[in-house]
């Protein structure tokens, strides 16, 4: 999907793009949180036949009609297509035995068959960390395994 | 209370409450408010219908207000990144700009036996577009999606930018300066300007962060206290309070400068409003018939020119026919920064023609009409040069 966007100074940012069917479509973002929705004009490829003003719950409620569905039925075919799994955000809490351990030292993978995929902490998160990365007491580990494996590792995180 | 505070408040009400019903019936038109601000001022300044004495002084400071005004909430509409990209963009668009529209204005001063430097100032009136009326127009026309508005608003930008210059230029010059001998005053306030804008530029961001508050009365204080220090700093090294206020604006980015729109708007109107009339005010209304054929052949040259200079960007760009001829015409309009222009050099003493508020006036009420009445018959009048361009395709 080749989305351009042009900035419009002194207004906003415009995308558009134009669909399998050959239509142009674009929003038009403004600096004051307002979005318009372009449909060019077929005959004449610069101009737009309509631009219809959207305020942020038009934006919201459009958004949802158009993508919610769409989410929901990629979740679904993600879990058709590996049965069985499962994925998880455990946290670590202060009392944990591995509060201040490494991702070697828990032997996840080892005990449980579950990979832990990537770290959060505070407002950042760490992807694929290695054994050596050692965890702070409030950290969020994202983990993923089979569902007896992701209760169990739970449980020897809480300690 | 006593005797000057009634006529101040009567004749202050009066007046607001007049530019209130002449914005509605503008509204209603679909035409920008300027001409009819312009016109209420003609009517009651001097040789009008009613002198107005006590409003006098608070229009004089409120006209100064709604120039710092207008230039900083245009700054605060644009950030560094849209600068510099609508600069390396547009510039040769903007160069054509200059050429196509300022001439125009300089010959004509000539023309008319006014002296080199008032010719220089009709130059600046006849060059710059309105910002203020083209962006309604194109919310209004429903263009702001368009191909060729990018091109309209990047040259805008261009134009912004190039009076950041020209008004420092024309404020040492007007301090009295020849051109050669001023050279070195000129070179010191552009320079001025340059250093800030790269300051602005640079410390932005840590700006705005100072002067960003949740609390809208604390913002707003801080941000007009702000802005009014730099334009009177501006001001005071020849700069022009107006790019003060412009390169003040710039600066201020992110919450702070979220906020500050939001919060300036109210306050831009109401002084921007008594801005123009201020400026009528001060024109002599016998003075504007002799006006009117200079200013009607300088319009009718100028709505051409910037035609020019919209079709040649638009399609420098890659704009079909339609798009060039709504870009040229949505160009026409020229208004607050004309006036802005041609207040700031009317006020000088050093300039002494009595002819410039007058033609100002005249040129700026015409095409404040004109240029949104063009921008509508777009279509009609790209469905000429459509036709006219057929025949000779298909000719042998």
């Amino acid at each position: 999907m080749d989305i351009q966007e042009t900035p419009l100074p002194g207004v906003g940012l415009r995308h558009e793009f134009t669909t399998a069917a050959g239509r142009q479509l674009g929003v038009v973002t403004h600096l004051t949180g307002r979005r318009d929705l372009l449909l060019f004009d077929p005959e004449d490829p610069d101009a737009c036949q309509d631009v219809i003003e959207l305020s942020d719950e038009d934006s919201d409620a459009l958004a949802e009609l158009l993508g919610a569905g769409r989410i929901a039925e990629r979740l679904g075919r993600l879990r058709q297509q590996v049965e069985g799994l499962a994925i998880d955000w455990l946290p670590i809490p202060p009392g944990s035995p591995f509060a201040t351990g490494t991702i070697g030292d828990t032997r996840a993978r080892t005990r449980t068959g579950v990979s832990i995929v990537a770290v959060l902490r505070g407002r950042s998160a760490i992807p694929a960390p290695g054994p050596e990365f050692r965890f702070e007491p409030g950290d969020t580990a994202v983990v993923v395994g089979t569902p007896e494996g992701v209760s169990a590792l739970a449980g020897i995180l809480r300690g | 209370m006593d005797d000057h505070t009634a006529v101040l408040l009567l004749e202050l009400g009066g007046m607001l409450l007049g530019l209130g019903i002449l914005g509605r019936i503008a509204g209603r038109f679909g035409l920008s408010p300027i001409p009819l601000y312009l016109l209420a001022g003609l009517a009651f300044g001097e040789g009008g219908l009613l002198p107005l004495s006590a409003a006098q002084e608070f229009a004089e400071a409120g006209a100064e207000i709604g120039v710092v005004l207008l230039l900083l909430v245009l700054g605060l509409e644009y950030s560094a990144e849209e600068l510099a990209a609508g600069l390396r963009a547009g510039a040769p668009a903007g160069a054509v700009d200059l050429v196509l529209n300022f001439t125009p204005g300089l010959a004509a001063g000539l023309l008319l036996g006014w002296r080199p430097l008032a010719a220089l100032v009709l130059g600046g009136v006849t060059w710059i577009s309105s910002s203020g009326i083209v962006a309604k127009l194109l919310d209004d026309l429903g263009r702001i999606g368009n191909r060729e508005t990018p091109v309209v608003l990047s040259l805008l930008v261009i134009e912004d930018l190039a009076m950041a210059v020209y008004l420092p230029v024309l404020t040492v010059l007007l301090a009295g300066e020849s051109l050669v001998g001023g050279l070195l005053p000129i070179a010191g306030a552009v320079g001025a300007v340059g250093v800030v804008l790269l300051l602005a530029l640079r410390f932005g961001p840590a700006a705005s962060r100072l002067v960003f508050s949740p609390r809208d009365e604390v913002l707003l204080l801080k941000v007009l206290g702000l802005a009014f220090l730099v334009a009177g700093l501006a001001q005071a090294l020849q700069a022009s309070a107006a790019v003060g206020a412009f390169l003040a604006g710039i600066a201020l980015s992110g919450p702070a400068a979220h906020g500050a729109r939001a919060l300036l708007g109210p306050l831009r109107d109401l002084f921007a409003a008594v801005f123009f009339v201020f400026f009528g005010l001060q024109t002599d209304p016998a003075q504007l018939p002799p006006a009117l054929l200079p200013a009607a052949a300088l319009a009718c040259v100028t709505a051409a020119t910037k035609l020019a200079t919209g079709w040649w960007a638009a399609r420098r760009a890659g704009v079909g026919v339609r798009g060039r001829v709504r870009a040229g015409t949505e160009l026409v309009a020229r208004g607050e920064f004309s006036i802005v222009i041609a207040g700031l050099a009317a006020g000088a003493a050093t300039l002494r023609e009595p002819q410039l508020r007058p033609l100002a006036t005249a040129y700026v009420l015409l095409l404040a009409v004109l240029g949104p009445v063009l921008a509508r018959l777009a279509e009609p009048l790209a469905g000429l040069v459509r036709r006219r361009a057929a025949p000779a395709r298909t000719a042998p």
